[in-house]
């Protein structure tokens, strides 16, 4: 029997040329945004002030006016701020674990992917910020020489490793979103007619000139900076899992966090990718470079991390049960068939059963139902979060103690606002910068092109390539 | 000191590559080569080094972890030892899984922007600079050869691009500067 491995499908549809490339990046950037561009930018811009102004309010007011109370004294914020540098996990995991493995696919994506993960942890960190409740006096996390006889901030403490650790995360993953920009604002540069845009985009562009040794480096720094990433990535949300693991709560203390929550955070930021790109690539016309293929690739990321997240989370129960703790065991108990059981079932719901519908390949390759399935996936996650967060809380060691928590109209405010303000950076970005990455897609059109991988090989044929076929036919 | 300046131009980058090999096999000494993308095999072609911005990476990375180090050890043994549940507070190494996240945090920071910043002063590309390719389309579809008359003494201006006239070139250009 002689079996022989199928040809990979083609990343980029279409007979494309390398102009071909630059022009569909640069047009949504160089014409006149679509009316739905405005209107989508207005409503982000209204929930994102709203969102501001319940910060304002609540910076002006205090903590008190979130729906805490002495059991729950975390529920929405920090839910919140897990949420999203969940959802920040992402983009550096394509671009950074994608690129040392040599996924082509991951180019597709990356840009966006990226700029999607340095929003949400902007949001992220605005969370731990507020919740300081004196936002003025955010720097004290830094250990800075003081008047207090030097105390210095507490290194041992798994809250102060997180500043360390989604401070590098945003840094690291901004330079080497933004040295990946670099080449493409100079085409737009190139390109550009008007003395505004141009003005702009070569003081953005840093003068780059794409000399042989530039692009030697470029290449270097790219593989240096992603395998410097790919361990940050997985350190930040383990380090994440810390606040609650190296805690002494029932639901909380247990050593399966750190992976738990990387695979969670994985699960959860593709879903966020996949929201973005197959609205992104229908409104700015870029269905030859994210198609099918890559919905499908991702939504097998998701299957294979919604598998981890699903066997996490029996392995809590069971564990749970054959510690033979009672305490943790009731935490469990009572996070399934407690007052909060619609929150765990929906989170069971969400996470365990939606993405086991990726193994039909039919469902996997199906626009429609991936884009409901990454809400479905964002909303179980958001549960997620919510369930161990609270559920974990509201019922302590002593009953009459025992509380449920109910937000206030400023914690859905500021959760709110949030996801406006995410948008409006990411409408932002989507008309001002180049969406996929033109450079590396151009360095992939000849291995992974449709025209050069069917043998179809018809408009991209250069040039000086006819005149010789010329000279050789005249002859 | 005048020098004159013969840029070659194609629509292709492995024509480019081929064309780079025709000129160095002549003997020509290639400048430069301007592409929208990198040009995978150009560079052992017109002899462009490696770069060794790895290396700097490494002892960035390791500044990093030493001040991480120095600066916890200093911080929470040293100046003000604290007592967290009873945990040891007097040495470092008997402390130092707790130390573990932030000296990893640290020495990627320090690696990475050092390097970010490395890389932008060998570049010579800071915010706000010139552009410095010869042509606008250099960045969109066209792929730049550059010859400096003052590197290729044993030929005449004219030699040079006949040599590139062997090639398949799509514009060819001279420039006095």
């Amino acid at each position: 029997m002689h079996k022989e491995s199928a040809i990979r499908e083609p990343l980029i549809l279409g007979h494309k040329t390398f102009n071909d490339v630059t022009q569909d990046v640069c047009k949504p950037i160089e014409d006149k945004a679509p009316r739905t561009w405005y209107i989508l930018f207005g409503i982000a811009l209204i929930i994102g002030i709203y969102g501001i102004g319940c910060i304002l309010y609540l910076l002006g007011t205090g903590v008190g006016v979130w729906g805490l109370n002495k059991t729950i004294g975390w529920a929405w914020d920090i839910t919140n701020f897990v949420w999203w540098v969940g959802i920040g996990h992402a983009g550096t995991l394509i671009s950074a674990v994608l690129l040392l493995f040599r996924q082509k696919w991951r180019m597709a994506i990356n840009r966006s992917a990226e700029a999607m993960t340095i929003f949400a942890v902007f949001m992220a960190g605005l969370f731990p910020l507020i919740h300081m409740g004196r936002l003025w006096v955010g720097y004290w996390v830094m250990p800075i020489p003081n008047q207090f006889g030097s105390l210095w901030v507490n290194f041992n403490s798994p809250l102060l490793w997180d500043v360390f650790a989604i401070s590098t995360y945003l840094s690291v993953s901004l330079v080497f979103w933004y040295i990946g920009l670099i080449p493409d604002f100079a085409t737009i540069r190139d390109r550009s007619k008007k003395p505004i845009s141009k003005k702009m985009y070569s003081i953005l562009s840093f003068g780059w000139s794409g000399r042989a040794k530039h692009w030697n480096r470029f290449e270097l720094i790219s593989l240096v900076l992603a395998g410097l990433a790919t361990p940050l990535v997985f350190s930040v949300h383990s380090i994440v899992s810390f606040d609650f693991a190296t805690s002494v709560i029932p639901g909380w203390h247990t050593t399966i966090f750190p992976p738990y929550f990387v695979a969670g955070a994985v699960f959860s930021g593709f879903a966020m990718v996949q929201t973005l790109m197959l609205i992104m690539r229908k409104a700015m016309k870029l269905e030859a470079y994210i198609h099918t293929k890559h919905v499908e690739y991702m939504n097998i990321v998701i299957m294979v991390t919604g598998s981890i997240v699903g066997t996490a989370y029996i392995t809590e129960l069971f564990v749970s049960w054959y510690s033979g703790v009672e305490y943790e065991a009731y935490a469990f108990i009572n996070r399934a068939t407690g007052p909060y059981w619609w929150a765990y079932w929906s989170m069971m719901t969400c996470n365990v059963i939606s993405p086991q519908l990726m193994w039909f390949r039919r469902l996997r390759r199906s626009l429609l139902f991936t884009f409901i399935i990454s809400i479905v996936v964002n909303i179980g996650m958001w549960f997620e979060r919510y369930v161990i967060i609270v559920t974990s809380l509201h019922r302590d060691y002593l009953p009459s103690s025992w509380s449920m928590h109910y937000p206030s109209h400023i914690d859905i405010g500021v959760y709110i606002g949030t996801i406006g303000l995410f948008f409006v950076f990411f409408l932002l970005f989507a008309r001002y910068f180049p969406v996929l990455p033109i450079a590396e897609i151009k360095s992939i059109l000849k291995s992974s092109g449709e025209s050069y991988k069917n043998g179809t090989n018809i408009k991209i044929k250069s040039k000086s390539e006819l005149k010789k076929a010329k000279k050789s036919n005249s002859k | 000191m005048a020098d004159k300046l013969i840029y070659a131009m194609y629509d292709d980058d492995d024509v480019l590559k081929e064309s780079a090999k025709h000129l160095v096999s002549k003997g020509v000494k290639v400048h430069e080569v301007f592409s929208p993308f990198p040009i995978h095999g150009i560079d052992p072609i017109i002899g462009v080094e490696h770069t060794r911005l790895g290396i700097f990476a490494f002892i960035y990375g390791l500044i990093g972890l030493t001040l991480a180090t120095v600066g916890m050890r200093y911080f929470m043994v040293v100046d003000w030892p604290m007592n967290i549940g009873g945990k040891p507070n007097f040495s470092y190494l008997e402390n130092m899984l707790a130390f573990i996240p932030i000296s990893f945090e640290f020495t990627v920071l320090c690696a990475a922007h050092g390097m970010a910043i490395t890389y932008f002063i060998a570049n010579r590309t800071l915010p706000g600079m010139k552009a410095q390719n010869p042509d606008v389309r250099t960045t969109d579809d066209r792929f730049v050869i550059e010859l400096r008359a003052s590197q290729n003494s044993n030929y005449s201006a004219k030699e040079l691009e006949a040599f590139i006239k062997e090639t398949s070139f799509v514009e060819i250009e001279q420039k006095e500067i």
